[in-house]
């Protein structure tokens, strides 16, 4: 079907191949420009010198991969289960989204340079502060895209699980919750994104290992290519939980990619 | 026998009449059809029946008791398949079943031997999306008919069919209701499918909704795939003029 990536995995392959080209190009053009100009590489390094840098640290990169992942799912995880739970209670008692709404707005304006310094300072320099920024980047949309999902249901199929005499939690579970999960798988891979970025960023601020630790560092020590090392593990990263998201999407939207009327 | 009797029943929703002094009765085996033009208030009728309405005035008795919000004598078929795209066809069926509290394994069990008749067989384990649309409302009626309730509740379901499509489904569901019989409660404002499959028609006029005529079709079955009866004809004519004196325009 159109809204889903068909066909063969070589089919697949095929389609990817204008992205990996574009990329290929960028990063030549890059590499070519930093050969013929002669900028210093404390400016601006090369990619075949990032690419290095990440085989040489690999073990200093690895051992801060650990911690971000770690910060970045408890983080997310612990966003969903609020979302999830803050989404129920908006779905059976409506007056609570007019309540509530509004204040979970404003704490999407709060700008997170000021936010991560203050929750670093309430919490300390462990896992909780990390948690509670991936938490307030990503909890917004995730419960934006369960009540829209929720609300999006076909009210034909409500009123007939009414007529079938189902409860409102019945109809809950058998229409509204499936009816929400296009819905948020799209709030997902969005969110997962911005997962990452706020870890590595709460690192930044104030941890003791982590990406956003080495990032800063390597600023510190005057050293963009190990700068650019940790920026390229970070988006290795963001692109394989986004890839998971999609992976778990496939697996559970399965219906979405059976074929039409015959 | 009388399943469904409905004594001067009348609603007003948001300030407006909707129904007005409403008596029809369905007796068991009974096919009986509401003819009405659009807007008339026929399906707040069924909204009434499934008990997500209450009447200011009147009554409704189902086999003689009250009719309460915990009596399920309805099963409703919509006039959109209502189908859940994430759920094979075979679920979508036993949905009513699984409502009801009955295992699925069991449910399925129950209703596989059904879809012969209903021309799904080979299609269980499919989406509804990957059916065409006389098929998914022939599964959406078998999900009605499987709830086993008295009486079936048919809201215009082949309004959303090419014309075609919906001359197979009546002549289909013609043959099927004269081999079981299900007591029916149908609305339409398709003149020629009331009297197709009907045993009495009941009219209503424009909003608010009034009862202006009653008709019995005495005509031998099966009544589609063969011409139309001079008597037939005749009815038709009659409830086209019934109607056209309601639309007003």
């Amino acid at each position: 079907m159109a809204h889903s990536p068909s066909g063969s995995p070589a089919a697949r392959l095929v389609q990817g191949l204008p992205a990996v080209f574009s990329v290929i190009a960028a990063l030549a053009a890059w590499e070519v420009y930093v050969l013929v100009s002669g900028i210093s590489p404390l400016v601006l390094p090369a990619p075949s010198r990032v690419a290095e840098q990440i085989v040489v640290n690999r073990d200093l990169l690895w051992a801060n991969t650990v911690p971000t992942l770690q910060a970045t799912l408890s983080g997310f995880a612990f966003s969903l289960s609020v979302a999830f739970a803050l989404s129920l209670l908006i779905d059976f008692i409506p007056k609570l989204r007019r309540a509530l709404f509004p204040v979970f707005v404003i704490s999407q304006t709060l700008p997170l340079v000021a936010i991560a310094p203050l929750v670093v300072l309430w919490f300390g320099f462990g896992l909780t502060p990390k948690i509670l920024l991936v938490a307030l980047v990503t909890f917004f949309p995730m419960l934006v895209a369960l009540v829209d999902g929720y609300e999006s249901t076909d009210p034909d199929i409500s009123a007939l699980l009414k007529s079938m005499g189902a409860s409102r939690a019945a109809i809950f579970r058998r229409a509204r919750l499936p009816s929400a999960m296009p819905y948020f798988f799209a709030g997902l891979r969005i969110s997962i994104t911005y997962a990452v970025v706020a870890a590595i960023f709460a690192e930044y601020v104030g941890a003791r290992a982590g990406l956003g630790i080495v990032i800063l560092n390597a600023k510190n020590s005057f050293r963009p290519d190990l700068m650019l090392a940790a920026v390229v593990i970070s988006s290795a990263l963001t692109l394989a939980l986004f890839g998971a998201s999609a992976l778990l999407q496939h697996l559970v939207l399965g219906w979405r990619r059976a074929g039409v009327a015959p | 026998m009388t399943v469904l009797a409905m004594d001067n029943v009348s609603l007003t929703l948001g300030g407006t009449r909707v129904l007005d002094d409403i008596s029809l009765h369905v007796a068991r085996g009974e096919f009986v059809s509401i003819l009405g033009p659009s807007g008339s208030g026929k399906s707040s009728l069924f909204r009434l029946l499934t008990g997500a309405l209450t009447p200011d005035r009147g009554s409704i008795r189902v086999d003689g008791a009250p009719l309460s919000s915990r009596s399920r004598a309805f099963a409703f078929m919509p006039q959109r398949d209502a189908l859940m795209p994430w759920r094979r066809i075979i679920d979508n069926v036993i949905l009513g079943l699984e409502v009801q509290g009955m295992d699925r394994a069991e449910a399925r069990a129950r209703v596989l031997p059904l879809f012969a008749t209903f021309g799904l067989e080979g299609f269980e384990r499919h989406y509804p999306a990957q059916l065409s649309g006389g098929m998914r409302q022939r599964a959406a009626l078998l999900r009605t008919i499987v709830q086993d309730r008295p009486i079936q509740l048919l809201d215009e379901p082949f309004g959303a069919l090419d014309a075609l499509t919906r001359a197979g489904m009546q002549g289909w569901l013609e043959q099927r209701w004269q081999a079981a019989h299900w007591t029916t409660l149908l609305v339409t404002h398709d003149v020629r499918e009331a009297v197709a499959l009907s045993d009495r028609i009941y009219v209503f006029s424009r909003r608010p909704a009034r009862i202006i005529a009653e008709f019995e079709v005495a005509e031998p079955r099966p009544r589609l795939g063969r011409p139309l009866s001079a008597n037939a004809v005749r009815l038709e004519a009659e409830l086209f003029d019934a109607l056209l004196t309601q639309t007003g325009d």
